[in-house]
C-alpha cells in the first residue's frame, strides 16, 4: 500500500503519522508551502484524509482530490467533514467512536470540581506562595448537585454513570425523548438550564446545534449554575458567555473548546470561576493510541476490501 | 446587656475555628465565646486569667500550636467537655481526656462527601494535568506551544484506598464509576468486597495510585515512605486529603524529584501553612491548602452540629456526635 496516497490534514499524534508513514506515501498538508501548487501535483495520488477535530475535510478539499476515496477522523466528531458532499461522491467516512468515551466523561466531571471546589485556583494561590497571607473563599459542594446533560449519547451516558456516583440528579435535552432511561427529560435546553446547577454539553455539533448554548440558557442557568463545554466550541455563544461571566449572571464554566482554537477570549484568563483547556478532552497515551489504531484499522480495511471498522458514511 | 451576657454559656476556644469567620454574630448570640486566639497571652495564661470555670472548649487543629493535653487540662478542673470541628483527632491527648473523664465531641462523618469529592478532584487533575492545562490556556501558551502533553486514562488505575473510613468508601464507591479497579488497607477487614490488604506495602506494589483517607496517629505517622513510594512504582500517584505527617514529606519530595513516582495531589502538609518548595517548580504536582472541608454547606453544618453539641451538654442531653471508645 506504500503507492496510496494518504494526506494528514495537520499534526495530530507523532504514533499515527509514523505508522501512516511507513505504510502509505503521506503527505502532511501542514508543512506544504503552496497549497494549490501541492494540490495540482499530488491531488491524483491522494486516495485518503486523515482529519481531526481541527481540520478535516470541507468541500473545497473533496473538490480538489478526484481521487478520494475515504476520509478517516481521528476523532468521534464530523463537523468539520462535510458529509453531503462526501455522500454524494460515494466517498467513506469513519471516526473514532467508543474508545474515547470515557476520556471525556471523565473531563467533564474533571471540570465540574475543579470550577465548584476550585481546585485549580487554590494550587495557583499555595504556587504564589499566598497561604500565610490569609483564608481562601469557601467553595461550592460538588455531591448532590443537578446535572442536566445536551446530548445523551454515548459520552452524555458516561457523564451521566459518573455524576450519579456523587449522588447528582441527571436530567438531559435530547430532540426526541430517550425511551430506556430514567433520567428526567426535558423538550427545550432553556428549560433544562432552568433545572439544572450544572450544565454539561455533550451532543454533536451540527447547524441546528450551533449555539444551542446562547444567553437565554445562560440567564435561565444563572449565576450561581455552571456551564462545562466538552462539544464542540461553536455550540456555545462565546462572545455572550465572555460577558455572561464578567457581568456575573453565570456562576462559572469549564471549557475544553472554544469558537476559534487555540485562540481564547483573554478575559477569561483572570476569572478564578473558569477553568480553560486546551481541548484534552480525548488527551490520554492509552486514548490516542486506540484512536490512532482505528484510524489506520480503518484504512486498512477499506484499501483491503473488507468492511470498515466504524464507518459513518 | 452585661447580665444577659453572663447568663449565657461559657466556652473556652482553642486554635482558630472557621466558624468564626462566617458565624460569629450567631455563635456570640448562644454562647460567651473566650477566644483565646485574639489575646497575646499564651493559652495556658488565658485560661488562669479568663476561663478558670469553664465547662465546655471548642477547637481546631487550625493554629493550634501544640496537642492538648495535661498543661490544659489541668488549669479547667470543671472542662466536661471538648468539641471539635474536625473529624481529625490527632491535636487532642485522647488518653488524657479518657483517664480526666473529658467527652470529646468531633465533626464524625459530617465532611465524608466534602472530602471525598476533592480526593476525586485532585486525582483527576493529577492524572489528566487539568491545572497544569488550565495554567498553559491562562499563560497564553497554546497559540504558542500548540500541542498539550497527554495525559492517562483515570479508569485504568488500580487505585489502593489508605483507610477505609466513611471518607475512603465515598472515595472509592465514586472511583467504580469511572472504571477504576479498587482495593484497600485499614485496621480491619471491612463488609466491602474490595480486596483487603493488611499491610501498606504490599497495597503499594499492587496499585498504581494511593488515596490517604486515614487517620494521623503514631501506627500511621510516616507511614508512607521511600519505601512504599518505590514499590507503587514510576507511573505511581499519591493522593492526601488526611493529614500531612501521614506521608514523609521529605522522602516523597525526593521520590517525586528523582522520577520515581509520577505525581501528587496534596491538600495537606507535614508544617501547614509551609509547603516544600521543591513541590512548587513541579507541573506534575497539586497543591491546595487544606480545603477540602471548606464549601458552604460543610461549614454551615458544622456550625449547627458545634451548636448541638454545645447545646446537649449544657441542656443536658445527649451528645449528637460523641466519640465512642
Amino acid at each position: 500500500m506504500e503507492n496510496i496516497g494518504v494526506l494528514m490534514a495537520c499534526p495530530m499524534s507523532s504514533y499515527l503519522e509514523q505508522e501512516l508513514d511507513k505504510r502509505f506515501k503521506l503527505f502532511r498538508f501542514w508543512n506544504v508551502p503552496q497549497k494549490n501548487g501541492f494540490l495540482i501535483q499530488h491531488a491524483d495520488s491522494i486516495r485518503a484524509v486523515v482529519g481531526n477535530a481541527f481540520a478535516g475535510a470541507d468541500a473545497e478539499l473533496i473538490n480538489s482530490l478526484p481521487k478520494l476515496e475515504i476520509v478517516s477522523s481521528f476523532s468521534v466528531g464530523l463537523d468539520k467533514i462535510d458529509l453531503n458532499k462526501c455522500k454524494e461522491k460515494g466517498i467513506r467516512v469513519t471516526n473514532t467512536p467508543d474508545v474515547l468515551t470515557e476520556d471525556v466523561a471523565d473531563l467533564a466531571i474533571g471540570l465540574m470540581l475543579a470550577v465548584l471546589r476550585r481546585i485549580c485556583e487554590c494550587d495557583r494561590y499555595v504556587r504564589k506562595g499566598l497561604w500565610k497571607s490569609g483564608d481562601f473563599k469557601l467553595t461550592s459542594k460538588f455531591s448532590g448537585k443537578s446535572v442536566g446533560i445536551i446530548g445523551l449519547g454515548r459520552i452524555g451516558l458516561a457523564i451521566a454513570k459518573r455524576a450519579e456516583a456523587f449522588g447528582c440528579p441527571i436530567s438531559y435535552y435530547t430532540r426526541s425523548e430517550k425511551p430506556n432511561t430514567n433520567y428526567k427529560y426535558y423538550p427545550t435546553v432553556v428549560e433544562l438550564a432552568s433545572n439544572c446547577q450544572i450544565l454539561v454539553v455533550a451532543c454533536a455539533l451540527t447547524p441546528e446545534t450551533r449555539h444551542i448554548v446562547n444567553r437565554e440558557v445562560m440567564e435561565a442557568l444563572g449565576s450561581n449554575g455552571i456551564l462545562i463545554n466538552i462539544g464542540r466550541g461553536p455550540h456555545v455563544d462565546e462572545k455572550e458567555l465572555v460577558s455572561a461571566l464578567l457581568e456575573g449572571r453565570l456562576g462559572g464554566a469549564g471549557l475544553d473548546v472554544f469558537e476559534n482554537e487555540p485562540e481564547v477570549p483573554e478575559q477569561l484568563f483572570g476569572l478564578e470561576n473558569v477553568v480553560l483547556l486546551p481541548h484534552v478532552g480525548s488527551g490520554t497515551e492509552e486514548t490516542r493510541k486506540a484512536m490512532a489504531d482505528l484510524v489506520l484499522g480503518n484504512l486498512e480495511a477499506h484499501f483491503l476490501n473488507k468492511p470498515l471498522l466504524t464507518p459513518v458514511v | 446587656m452585661t447580665e444577659a451576657k453572663s447568663e449565657l454559656p461559657e466556652v473556652i476556644v482553642v486554635g482558630r475555628p472557621t466558624i468564626f469567620k462566617f458565624y460569629d454574630e450567631e455563635l456570640s448570640k448562644k454562647f460567651r465565646m473566650l477566644k483565646s486566639w485574639e489575646s497575646s497571652l499564651s493559652l495556658e495564661n488565658y485560661i488562669c486569667k479568663h476561663a478558670q470555670s469553664v465547662k465546655a472548649m471548642l477547637c481546631s487543629p487550625k493554629y493550634i500550636g501544640s496537642q492538648i493535653s495535661s498543661s490544659v487540662f489541668r488549669l479547667l478542673p470543671s472542662l466536661r467537655l471538648i468539641v471539635t470541628t474536625s473529624t481529625g483527632l490527632d491535636h487532642i491527648d485522647l488518653v488524657e481526656c479518657r483517664r480526666r473523664g473529658i467527652s470529646i465531641a468531633s465533626a464524625s462523618t459530617l465532611f465524608s462527601e466534602d472530602v471525598a469529592d476533592f480526593a476525586v478532584g485532585l486525582l483527576i487533575d493529577v492524572v489528566r494535568r487539568i491545572s497544569a492545562a488550565d495554567r498553559f490556556v491562562k499563560n497564553g501558551l497554546w497559540p504558542l506551544q500548540g500541542q498539550f502533553p497527554l495525559g492517562s486514562k483515570v479508569g485504568s488505575r488500580k487505585v489502593g484506598i489508605v483507610g477505609l473510613g466513611s471518607i475512603g468508601l465515598k472515595v472509592a464507591q465514586r472511583l467504580e464509576a469511572f472504571g477504576c479497579t479498587i482495593s484497600y488497607q485499614s485496621r480491619n477487614k471491612k463488609l466491602v468486597s474490595y480486596p483487603f490488604y493488611p499491610d501498606i506495602y504490599e497495597l503499594a506494589t499492587k496499585c498504581d495510585v494511593l488515596v490517604i483517607c486515614c487517620a494521623l496517629t503514631d501506627q500511621t505517622h510516616h507511614l508512607i515512605n521511600k519505601e512504599i513510594l518505590l514499590a507503587l512504582g514510576k507511573r505511581g500517584v499519591v493522593i492526601n486529603i488526611a493529614r500531612g505527617a501521614i506521608i514523609n514529606e521529605m522522602e516523597l519530595v525526593q521520590c517525586l524529584e528523582q522520577g520515581e513516582i509520577a505525581g501528587v495531589g496534596l491538600d495537606v502538609f507535614e508544617n501547614e501553612p509551609n509547603v516544600p518548595k521543591e513541590l512548587i517548580s513541579l507541573d506534575n504536582v497539586v497543591l491546595t491548602r487544606h480545603i477540602a472541608t471548606f464549601t458552604e454547606d460543610s461549614i454551615r453544618a458544622i456550625y449547627e452540629l458545634v451548636c448541638g453539641n454545645l447545646e446537649a451538654l449544657f441542656f443536658n442531653k445527649p451528645l449528637i456526635t460523641p466519640l465512642l471508645d
